[in-house]
C-alpha cells in the first residue's frame, strides 16, 4: 500500500527528500543550541568573563540564525511535498475514477467516491506530513542527544536504560487499548454522517411523518455512542503526557542525584555544573521524541485505514477494455442484437436479459415498453457500451460495439438517462456538454427541438439561467427537457431516451416526438416509456418482460397479438374509450 | 484526530486565545461568550480542572527552577570546603521535589481526564441541540442552503471545535498559568532584565503578526479552495454516468485539474507560513536568550544596581542571570505554542459561529393549538375521545372561552381565494380557490411548474401562504397544530427518499409501531411485495445509500407502502406513480383506491390515466385554476383538459 502510495508524490520527490535532510540540520542546531548555551553560563557568566560572553553570543546567535534557516526551509518544502502529494493523490484518483465504468461506478457509490477523495485524501496527507518532518526529527533528535549524553557521561546514561522500557511500555499499552476505541469512534461518525444526510435529502419525508423526534432520537443514539467512546479513549489518552512527565521527572531526579554525587566527589572533573544542566535538556529533549514517534505510530495505524480506501480506487481496473481500434466512425444508426445475454455480476444466478435478438434500421423510431424492472434501461445501456454483455454481441453500424473506440462509439450513441442529472452553471453551459463549440444558433436550436425554449424564453437571464447543482431550481419536467436538448446537440447518429419525457406533459411529449421525427429523420431514436402514446407511432415497439423480449411490432400488430401490451394499453384508455 | 502530537514536557505550556498574539484574526465575541456558556453545567469540573492545572504548571515551572537551586543552593556550596550542605539535604530537597513532581503528574492527568468528558459532553450537547433544531426549521431553510453546507456544520466544524475543546482550551489555560508565574518569578529576579523581555515581546508579536496575517490570509484561501475542489468531487462522481455517456472525461479531468491545483497553490502557501511560526518563535527565544546574557552580564560586571520585586535595589549576581536566562526560555515557550495553534482556534471559532448560525434559524412557526385524537361515538353520537386507535378522528378544539369542541375529521379541504410566492415578488399561486369534500378524490393536472406541487405543500403547511385562507374541516389550519396536521395526511412524492436500514424497517417509518404483518400487508396493497420477495434477503435486505440498488419504480412503491402503513385520513400523491408502468399502476392503483375509500385523496400527475377517475379534476395553468370538475364534465367543455386529453391519446 506504501509503495503505491509512494508512487504519487512524483514531481516532489525533491521536497520530500530536502524536507527530512534540513529537519536533520535543526535537529543538529537544536542539540549544538543547548551546549553552547551551557558553555556561555559556565565559562562567561560564571567566571565574568564577558568577552566569552560576547563570543559566545555571537555564536549563539550565528547558530540560531542557521537553526532559523533550516527550520523555514524545511517547513516550506515540507508544505510544498505534502500539498503535492495530496494534488496527485486526487488527481490520480480522480482520473481513474473518470475511466471506471458503469459497473464500477455502482460497486463504489457515490458517497464513498466523494469520501476517500476528500477526507482519506486528507488523512493521509496528515501523515505523510507527518512522515517527512517529525518521523525523520525524533529518531534524529533521539541519536543525537542520546550522544551527547554519552559524551558527556555514559554512566548517568544509564538512567534511559530504565526509563526508556518503562515509557515505551506504558505508551505501547495506552495505544493497543486506545486505537480499537478510536477505530470504533471513526466508523460510529460514518453513521452518525449517513443519518444526517439521510435525514437532510428526507426532509419532507421526515416533516410530513412527523418523524423529527424519531431522527432526533436516532441521532442521540449514535451521537451518545461516539460521546461515550470518545471520553473512554481520551481518557486512556490522558495517561500519555503525565507517563512522559514522570519518566523525566524520575530521569531529573536520579540525575540530580548521582549527577551531583558524581561532581561533588570528583570535584567537579568527571561531571561540570554546566554539563549537568545540558544533560537536563537532553532529558527531556529523549523522552519528547519517544513520546512523538508514539504519536506518529498512532497517526499511522489510523491513516492506514484511510490508505487502504485511496488504494482501492488507484487499482480499480475499468471492466471496458477500451478497444484500440482504428475505426474513427460509425457507419450509420443500425444496431443489432445477438444472442445477448446479460447479468450485473458474474456470480448472479439470474439473467438481467436472456436471448435477445434485435435488429434495428438506422433512422428507425423505436419504442420500448415493460413493466418495472423489466430490464429496459439495461437493454438501451448495453448500446453505447455502458456494460459488456456477458454473452453474444452488440452492433451498432454493423461493427461489434466492442471493437470501437469507446469515445467514437458514445459520440454517436447520445443517451439521456433517466436518472439525469444537470451540473452547476448556466443553461448554454449545460447544452454545450454536448457540444464544446456549439453557437447560439445551434443551441437555441436545439432547445427549440426539445421544447425547452418556452419555458427558458421566460427565465430573465434566458440562455444564461444559472442553473445550480442538480438542477435543484428547475423542474423535473424542465430539467428533462434540458438534458433531451443536451443530448441532441451531439447531433448523433443514434438517440436514446430512457424514460426521459415522464415529468412532461403529454402534449409537450408529442411536440418532441414530432420534433424528432421532422428534424433528426435519420438519427435512429430508441424511446423507451410508460405511456403508450409516447410509442405508439413508433416504426417498431419491443415489449420486454423480465428480460425478455415478449413481442416486436408497430402499434396495431402488437395491439392485436401481444397481451402485455394490450394489457398496457387498456390501463392507460380505461374511462377514456367510453367519451370518444 | 486528538490525539495528535503536542509539544509536551516541562515547561508544559499551549495555545491560548488568539488575541495573546495580536492576531489579524478576527473573533466574534459574542461566540465566544456563547461558547463559554456551554462550560456552565460543569462549572464543579472546571473548578476542579483550574486547580489541577495550576498545580501542573506550577510544578513545571518548578522543575524548571530546580536546575538552578540544584547548582546554586546544594552543588557548587558541597564542591567548596567546609559546606554547610550535605548530601542528606539534598536527598530532602530531591524528595520534596519528587513528591511536588509526583502532584504535578497527577494533575496532569486528571484535568485531562475531567477535559475529556467536559469537552466531549459539551460536544454531544452541541451536535445534539443542533440536529434537533435542525428537525424545526421550515423547509424554506432547507431549499435555500446547500445540503454540502449543511453537513459540514457535522463533520468540520465540530471536528475543529472538538480539536479546540479537547487540547486547545486546556493548554491555553496552562500556558496562561505558565506564562504568569514565570512572570512573576522574572520580575522577583530582575525588573531591568524582565523589561528587556518584555521590548523583546514586541518584536515577537510584530513578526508573528506579521507571518500569521499571511498564513490566515492563504488559510481562508486554502479553505474556499477546498469547498470548491470538494464541491467540484461531489457534483461530478454523482453525475459521473452522464460524464461518461458524454465522454466528457477529458473535460471534466481539466477543470478538475485547474481547481486541484489552485487548492495545491493555497496549501502550500497556508502551510509554508503556519510551518515556519515554530522555528521563527524558537529562534526568537535564542536570540533573546543571547540578548539577555550579554545585557545581564553587562550589568552585573559594571555593577549597576539591580532592581527586584522582592528584594528591593542589589547588585546581580551571576547565579541570577543563569536562573533568569532559563526562566526567558520557559516564557517564551508556551507563547511559541500559542502561536502555532491560531489558525486551529480561528477555525474553531468560525466553525462554531456557522454553528450557531444554524442553532439561530428561526424554528417553523406552529401557532396550532387544534390538535388531533382518536375519536369514538357514544350511545348519543357525541364524539368523545379515546386513548386507543380506534379508526376515527377528531379534531379537537378548544375555544377562548374554554369550552372544548370535537370536530369529526372528514378531510373537508377549503382554499379560499389564495395568493402565495416562495420568493417575495415572485407570486406563483393567484386567487385559488378550490373545495374538496370528503372522500373525494381531488386531482390537479397541469404543466410543469404550474403550481401542483405548491398547493400540497400549503395544505400540510410546509410553506405559509401569503394571502387567502386555508380550511380543514371548518378550521383554519393555522390553528391546527403542524403535527397533527400532517399527521392526519400522508404524502408519497415523486422524489422518493429511503433510509439506510432494512426494507421493513422503512415501511415501518409511517408508523413505528407497526407489526410485521402490518408492514408486509402495506407492502401487498402497494404491490411492492412482489419484488421485495425477490430481494437477497427479503424484508429484510439493508438498503443503503437511498435504496440505490433498486429501480425508480420499485424505491416508488416502497414510499406508498411506507404511506399506507401510516393509515392516514387524508392523502397526497405527488407524481407518486410517475415511474411505476401503467400496468402495475392500475394494481396499486385499485389497492389505494380500497385504503382510502371515504377519504380525501389529493392527486399529482402528469399521466391523464391516473386522474381521470377523480371526483374533482383541477387545471392549473401558471398558479391559476383555469378549469374545475369532472373527467366527464371537462371533456363535455372542450376546453384546456380537453386538450390535454386528446394530445395525449392522439387518436386518429
Amino acid at each position: 500500500m506504501i509503495k503505491r502510495l509512494a508512487k504519487c508524490v512524483r514531481e516532489y520527490k525533491r521536497e520530500a527528500i530536502l524536507t527530512p535532510t534540513f529537519v536533520v540540520g535543526e535537529v543538529i542546531m537544536e542539540v549544538l543550541i543547548p551546549l553552547l548555551m551551557a558553555e556561555l553560563i559556565d565559562n562567561g557568566i560564571e567566571m565574568g568573563d564577558m568577552g566569552y560572553v560576547v563570543k559566545m553570543g555571537i555564536a549563539l546567535l550565528f547558530s540560531a540564525i542557521l537553526s532559523l534557516a533550516f527550520g523555514v526551509i524545511a517547513g516550506m518544502t515540507c508544505a510544498t511535498a505534502s500539498s503535492g502529494f495530496a494534488k496527485n493523490l486526487r488527481h490520480d484518483m480522480y482520473y481513474n475514477v473518470q475511466n471506471f465504468s458503469f459497473s464500477n461506478i455502482d460497486k463504489f457509490s457515490t458517497a464513498s467516491i466523494v469520501t476517500r477523495l476528500t477526507t482519506d485524501v486528507n488523512n493521509v496527507q496528515m501523515a505523510f506530513m507527518m512522515i517527512i518532518r517529525i518521523a525523520v526529527r525524533s529518531p534524529m533528535m533521539l541519536i543525537f542527544s542520546f550522544t551527547a549524553v554519552l559524551t558527556i557521561s555514559p554512566k548517568l546514561a544509564l538512567v534511559f536504560l530504565v526509563v526508556i522500557p518503562v515509557l515505551v511500555a506504558g505508551l505501547f499499552i495506552i495505544i493497543q487499548k486506545a486505537h480499537p476505541i478510536f477505530k470504533k469512534v471513526f466508523k460510529t461518525y460514518d453513521n452518525l454522517n449517513s443519518v444526517v444526510e439521510e435525514n437532510l435529502h428526507g426532509i419532507r419525508v421526515v416533516k410530513s411523518f412527523i418523524r423529527e423526534d424519531y431522527e432526533t432520537n436516532k441521532f442521540k443514539g449514535i451521537s451518545d455512542i461516539i460521546y461515550k467512546s470518545f471520553v473512554k479513549a481520551e481518557k486512556l489518552l490522558a495517561f500519555n503526557s503525565p507517563l512522559m512527565q514522570m519518566c523525566v521527572y524520575a530521569s531529573m531526579i536520579f540525575i540530580s542525584w548521582f549527577g551531583a554525587k558524581m561532581i561533588v566527589n570528583s570535584g567537579a572533573t568527571e561531571l561540570t555544573t554546566g554539563e549537568l544542566t545540558s544533560l537536563f535538556t537532553y532529558v527531556t529533549q529523549i523522552l519528547s521524541s519517544l513520546m512523538f514517534l508514539s504519536m506518529i505510530f498512532v497517526m499511522m495505524t489510523m491513516s492506514k485505514a484511510s490508505g487502504e480506501r485511496i488504494v482501492e480506487i488507484l487499482d480499480e481496473k475499468s471492466d471496458i477494455i477500451n478497444g484500440d481500434s482504428t475505426l474513427s466512425e460509425v457507419a450509420d444508426g443500425s444496431i443489432s442484437f445477438e444472442n445477448v445475454n446479460f447479468a450485473y455480476s458474474k456470480s448472479a444466478d439470474k439473467l438481467c436479459l436472456e436471448n435477445i435478438n434485435i435488429d434495428i434500421k438506422s433512422g428507425e423510431t423505436v419504442g420500448i415498453i415493460g413493466g418495472t424492472g423489466s430490464s429496459k434501461s439495461t437493454f438501451v445501456q448495453l448500446i453505447p457500451r455502458l456494460y459488456d454483455v456477458t454473452a453474444g454481441s452488440v452492433k451498432v453500424g454493423g461493427v461489434d460495439v466492442r471493437d470501437y473506440n469507446l469515445e467514437t462509439l458514445r459520440n454517436e450513441v447520445a443517451m439521456v438517462l433517466q436518472k439525469n442529472v444537470l451540473f452547476s452553471g448556466t443553461i448554454k453551459e449545460n447544452i454545450r456538454w454536448g457540444k464544446e463549440d456549439a453557437t447560439d444558433e445551434e443551441i437555441k436550436h436545439v432547445c427549440r427541438l426539445a421544447c425547452a425554449d418556452e419555458f427558458i424564453e421566460k427565465f430573465p437571464d434566458k440562455y444564461d439561467t444559472y442553473i445550480e447543482q442538480g438542477g435543484a431550481n428547475v423542474s423535473g419536467g424542465q430539467k428533462q427537457r434540458l438534458c433531451i436538448a443536451r443530448a441532441l446537440m451531439k447531433k448523433p447518429k443514434i438517440l436514446i431516451l430512457d424514460d426521459s419525457t415522464s415529468a412532461v406533459d403529454t402534449k409537450t411529449d408529442a411536440l418532441i416526438r414530432k420534433a424528432f421525427r421532422e428534424e433528426i429523420p435519420d438519427t435512429t431514436k430508441i424511446i423507451i416509456a410508460q405511456r403508450i402514446s409516447s410509442v405508439q407511432d413508433a416504426d417498431k415497439i419491443i415489449v420486454l418482460d423480465d428480460g425478455k423480449i415478449a413481442g416486436v411490432g408497430n402499434h396495431d400488430d402488437l395491439l392485436s397479438n401481444n397481451n402485455i401490451y394490450r394489457e398496457v394499453y387498456q390501463s392507460q384508455m380505461k374511462g377514456g374509450e367510453d367519451n370518444e | 484526530m486528538s490525539n495528535q502530537p503536542r509539544r509536551q514536557g516541562p515547561p508544559s505550556g499551549g495555545p491560548g486565545g488568539p488575541k495573546m498574539v495580536g492576531k489579524p484574526v478576527s473573533v466574534n465575541k459574542n461566540t465566544v461568550k456563547r461558547l463559554l456558556s456551554y462550560f456552565s453545567n460543569y462549572k464543579l469540573h472546571m473548578i476542579l480542572v483550574f486547580v489541577f492545572i495550576i498545580t501542573s504548571a506550577v510544578a513545571s515551572v518548578m522543575a524548571s527552577l530546580f536546575l538552578q537551586t540544584l547548582i546554586d543552593g546544594y552543588v557548587t556550596p558541597m564542591l567548596g570546603a567546609n559546606s554547610s550542605v550535605g548530601f542528606s539535604d539534598l536527598a530532602m530537597a530531591l524528595v520534596k521535589m519528587g513528591c511536588l513532581y509526583v502532584c504535578g503528574a497527577l494533575s496532569g492527568l486528571f484535568y485531562s481526564r475531567i477535559m475529556a468528558s467536559v469537552s466531549q459532553g459539551i460536544l454531544k450537547k452541541i451536535r445534539d441541540k443542533m440536529f434537533a433544531h435542525m428537525q424545526t426549521l421550515p423547509i424554506k431553510y432547507f431549499d435555500s442552503h446547500n445540503f454540502g453546507d449543511t453537513m459540514s456544520h457535522y463533520t468540520n466544524d465540530t471536528d475543529s471545535l472538538r480539536q479546540m475543546l479537547a487540547q486547545s482550551v486546556p493548554q491555553a489555560m496552562s500556558s496562561i498559568v505558565t506564562i504568569v508565574s514565570v512572570f512573576f518569578s522574572m520580575l522577583r529576579q530582575s525588573v531591568w532584565l524582565t523589561l528587556i523581555v518584555i521590548a523583546f515581546l514586541f518584536i515577537i508579536f510584530k513578526a508573528m503578526g506579521f507571518i500569521g496575517g499571511k498564513s490566515s490570509k492563504y488559510f481562508v484561501k486554502q479553505q474556499k479552495s477546498v469547498a470548491d475542489v470538494n464541491s467540484y468531487i461531489e457534483e461530478m462522481v454523482n453525475g459521473q454516468k452522464v460524464v461518461k455517456v458524454f465522454c466528457y472525461e477529458d473535460k471534466s479531468k481539466a477543470e478538475f485539474d485547474r481547481r486541484n491545483n489552485e487548492l495545491f497553490n493555497n496549501m502550500r502557501k497556508a502551510n509554508s507560513y503556519g510551518n515556519i511560526v515554530g522555528p521563527v518563535m524558537n529562534n526568537l527565544g535564542y536570540i533573546l536568550y543571547v540578548i539577555l546574557a550579554i545585557v545581564g552580564g553587562l550589568l552585573a560586571i559594571k555593577s549597576i544596581p539591580n532592581l527586584s520585586l522582592t528584594a528591593g535595589i542589589n547588585t546581580l549576581t551571576l547565579g541570577t542571570i543563569a536562573s533568569f536566562l532559563t526562566l526567558s526560555r520557559s516564557f517564551v515557550q508556551p507563547i511559541s505554542q500559542v502561536s502555532q495553534q491560531i489558525n486551529a482556534i480561528a477555525m474553531a471559532m468560525a466553525g462554531a459561529e456557522r454553528i450557531f448560525a444554524l442553532i439561530d434559524e428561526a424554528p417553523e412557526a406552529d401557532d396550532g393549538y387544534v390538535t388531533l385524537v382518536n375519536a369514538k361515538y357514544d350511545a348519543d353520537g357525541n364524539i368523545t375521545e379515546s386513548e386507543e386507535r380506534t379508526g376515527q378522528w377528531a379534531w379537537k378544539h378548544p375555544h377562548s372561552d374554554g369550552t372544548l369542541e370535537y370536530i369529526p375529521l372528514k378531510g373537508n379541504v377549503v382554499l379560499d381565494d389564495v395568493d402565495f410566492a416562495y420568493v417575495e415578488g415572485k407570486t406563483v399561486l393567484h386567487n385559488v380557490s378550490l373545495y374538496a369534500e370528503p372522500g373525494q378524490k381531488v386531482a390537479f393536472v397541469g404543466a410543469t411548474g404550474a403550481g401542483k406541487t405548491t398547493i400540497t405543500n400549503l395544505i400540510n403547511r410546509f410553506y405559509d401562504i401569503a394571502d387567502g385562507k386555508i380550511r380543514y374541516d371548518g378550521i383554519n389550519i393555522n390553528k391546527i397544530k403542524k403535527a397533527d396536521l400532517r399527521r392526519s395526511m400522508g404524502i408519497v412524492l415523486q422524489d422518493v427518499n429511503l433510509f439506510t436500514g432494512t426494507v421493513m424497517e422503512n415501511i415501518r417509518y409511517g408508523k413505528l409501531d407497526a407489526t410485521d404483518e402490518e408492514c408486509i400487508a402495506a407492502a401487498k396493497l402497494a404491490n411492492a411485495d412482489g419484488f421485495i420477495r425477490m430481494l437477497p434477503q427479503g424484508y429484510n435486505t439493508v438498503l443503503e445509500g437511498d435504496g440505490s440498488g433498486l429501480s425508480q419504480g420499485q424505491r416508488q412503491l416502497i414510499s406508498i407502502a411506507r404511506a399506507a402503513v401510516a393509515d392516514p385520513p387524508v392523502m397526497i400523491l405527488d407524481e407518486a406513480t410517475s415511474s411505476i408502468d401503467t400496468r402495475t399502476e392500475a394494481i396499486v392503483q385499485s389497492g389505494m383506491d380500497a385504503l382510502m375509500k371515504g377519504r380525501t385523496v389529493f392527486v399529482i400527475a402528469h399521466r391523464l390515466s391516473t386522474v381521470q377517475n377523480s371526483d374533482v379534476i383541477m387545471v392549473l395553468e401558471q398558479g391559476r385554476i383555469i378549469e374545475r370538475g369532472s373527467h366527464e364534465k371537462l371533456i363535455a367543455e372542450k376546453g384546456k383538459y380537453y386538450q390535454l386529453y386528446t394530445g395525449a391519446f392522439e387518436l386518429e
